[in-house]
């Protein structure tokens, strides 16, 4: 399976992962500080600053789209319960 | 003097702008979590302008008769031109679908996360939703000479918040902000009996969550000209507004005056049966402190009270807790503490959980999730150890302590490792 690596700048890890993992299946086990809240989408708690590899996620749903212009997110910003790794390599870290 | 709001009329706050709202003296307790003794107000206001009127916010449903009334008293329905919906919860939403079904030509203003809520609100109803415009700071509304501007508040208390300022009359309908839960028929603040304790209890369980917000919010209100707080809640702030707005940013001000500013601060919290637990936070403690810019304090939880820990917890940068295993279970003062942290933000602060047992130890992994719940972080996996702790299981207390002041500090060393390593 294609692999691809993930790092959470703010504890200093980084993760390889199998394409297609979501970033809320890995970040809460390894701790790093992005929190959630519904877990489903809507609420934006999990907001991430996606630093560098954003074309390395898949990109957002119409959902995703909707909540991330609902509550203003500054371009670069993803939902980690909806993010999806495609491949390569992704920087990310709470917004 | 007869009591402003023992009739079914509205009261008029200045020239053109009344109180439409209700009274709830029966209520007992808000929301589950507020208790109130002489019930609450749900404020609901009417400004009108040359060319339009506007209604600012509604009240719980069951009171929709009384704010009707008092609406009527003042204005028809075919001259309102402006709803604002400062806070879509529903004791101020309650009345929302059947205004607009009697004003449906009136265009709704709000903030822009209150949009999915006015979606959600209004699903029952059905139809064809009213024409609506998401506002922010400095965006306003003209209802001839008369201007509302709009504040951008969020999450006091939530998402959706916003305050809504009269500029010719400096009047700040502020929603739920400078709210109470507080019933008192003579309406305003320098007629209504002393409800100082209620202003507090109010921040104390609504708005402490989200001080932060909360001094961004005073820093937006300071500069206008105030004649009147009209919040959501409670008496309608009229002698010295000022003062109250001031009082919101003692309040949302750190509590504890904090001399270790400079350095992050852990909090060890343990509680220990035969000694084992206690040890292991000793040598957690000295560890987080060995490694500097760190400064570490051990509580033993039978010897407090949730309450004050809560405001220790609020000040900290990461807390770590300490628990012996009691019938499969982490033991209730520690439970006492964790379940009283809903008042303060502790949200992204660093939590880990250690702890001796004798026989299965679950408490230690219940605490950390407890801790995620709460969305602290947890970087690093507790230790449970069992029974006695020797020199070598201390060790890795005090490696345990060091890790955390590593995450605290900043000082930490990049690890690559594998999803498959990941428990």
């Amino acid at each position: 399976m294609p692999k691809a690596k993930v790092t959470f700048e703010d504890i200093g890890v980084a993760v390889t992962v199998p394409a297609g993992t979501r970033l809320i299946e890995v970040s809460e086990k390894v701790g790093a500080g992005i929190t959630y809240g519904c877990r489903e989408g809507e609420c934006c708690t999990c907001l991430t600053k996606v630093v560098s590899g954003g074309e390395n996620l898949a990109p957002p749903s119409v959902l995703e789209d909707q909540v991330l212009k609902d509550n203003m997110a500054p371009r670069g910003h993803r939902l980690a319960c909806q993010a999806q790794i495609l491949g390569g390599e992704i920087v990310v870290k709470p917004a | 003097m007869p009591l402003a709001a023992h009739t079914d009329s509205a009261v008029e706050i200045a020239p053109g702008v009344h109180w439409v709202g209700a009274l709830d003296p029966h209520l007992r307790s808000f929301d589950i979590i507020l208790k109130t003794a002489n019930g609450t107000t749900y404020n609901a206001y009417v400004v009108r302008g040359e060319t339009g009127v506007a209604v600012i916010d509604t009240v719980k449903e069951s009171f929709s008769d009384d704010f009707f009334r008092r609406l009527e008293s003042v204005a028809d329905y075919a001259e309102i031109t402006t709803i604002v919906l400062n806070h879509l919860e529903p004791d101020h939403s309650g009345a929302l679908p059947e205004l607009l079904r009697r004003a449906p030509q009136a265009r709704v203003y709000l903030s822009s996360r209150a949009q999915m809520m006015l979606k959600a609100l209004l699903k029952p109803a059905g139809g064809k939703p009213p024409e609506y415009i998401p506002v922010t700071t400095d965006d306003s509304v003209d209802l001839g000479g008369r201007t509302l501007r709009f504040l951008h508040t969020p999450y006091l208390h939530w998402p959706d918040t916003q305050c809504t300022y009269l500029v010719e009359d400096g009047i700040l309908f502020s929603g739920d902000i400078f709210g109470c839960h507080f019933c008192d028929p003579r309406l305003f603040s320098d007629r209504v009996g002393d409800f100082r304790f209620s202003f507090e209890y109010y921040y104390a369980h609504i708005m402490r969550p989200f001080r932060e917000h909360v001094l961004d919010a005073v820093a937006l209100i300071e500069p206008l000209e105030l004649t009147v707080i009209a919040p959501a809640h409670g008496p309608i702030l009229r002698q010295q507004p000022r003062d109250y707005v001031h009082r919101y940013r003692e309040l949302a001000t750190p509590r504890l005056f904090n001399e270790a500013r400079v350095e992050k601060t852990l909090l060890v919290f343990y509680i220990s049966a035969y000694g084992n637990t206690r040890r292991m936070a000793e040598a957690l403690a000295a560890g987080a402190e060995a490694l500097g810019g760190v400064r570490v304090s051990l509580y033993d939880l039978e010897g407090g009270e949730a309450g004050v820990f809560t405001d220790l917890i609020e000040e900290a940068d990461a807390l770590a807790f300490g628990s012996p295993t009691i019938n499969g279970d982490a033991v209730k003062p520690v439970w006492d503490v964790l379940s009283s942290l809903t008042t303060v933000n502790v949200k992204g602060k660093l939590g880990a959980a250690f702890g001796s047992y004798g026989w299965s130890g679950e408490a230690v992994r219940l605490i950390e999730d407890r801790l995620r719940g709460l969305k602290l972080r947890v970087p690093v996996e507790g230790l449970r150890i069992k029974l006695v702790p020797d020199t070598g299981e201390l060790a890795a207390c005090r490696d345990l302590g060091e890790q955390l002041a590593r995450h605290l500090t900043g000082r930490l060393e990049t690890r690559v490792i594998d999803m498959a390593e990941l428990a």
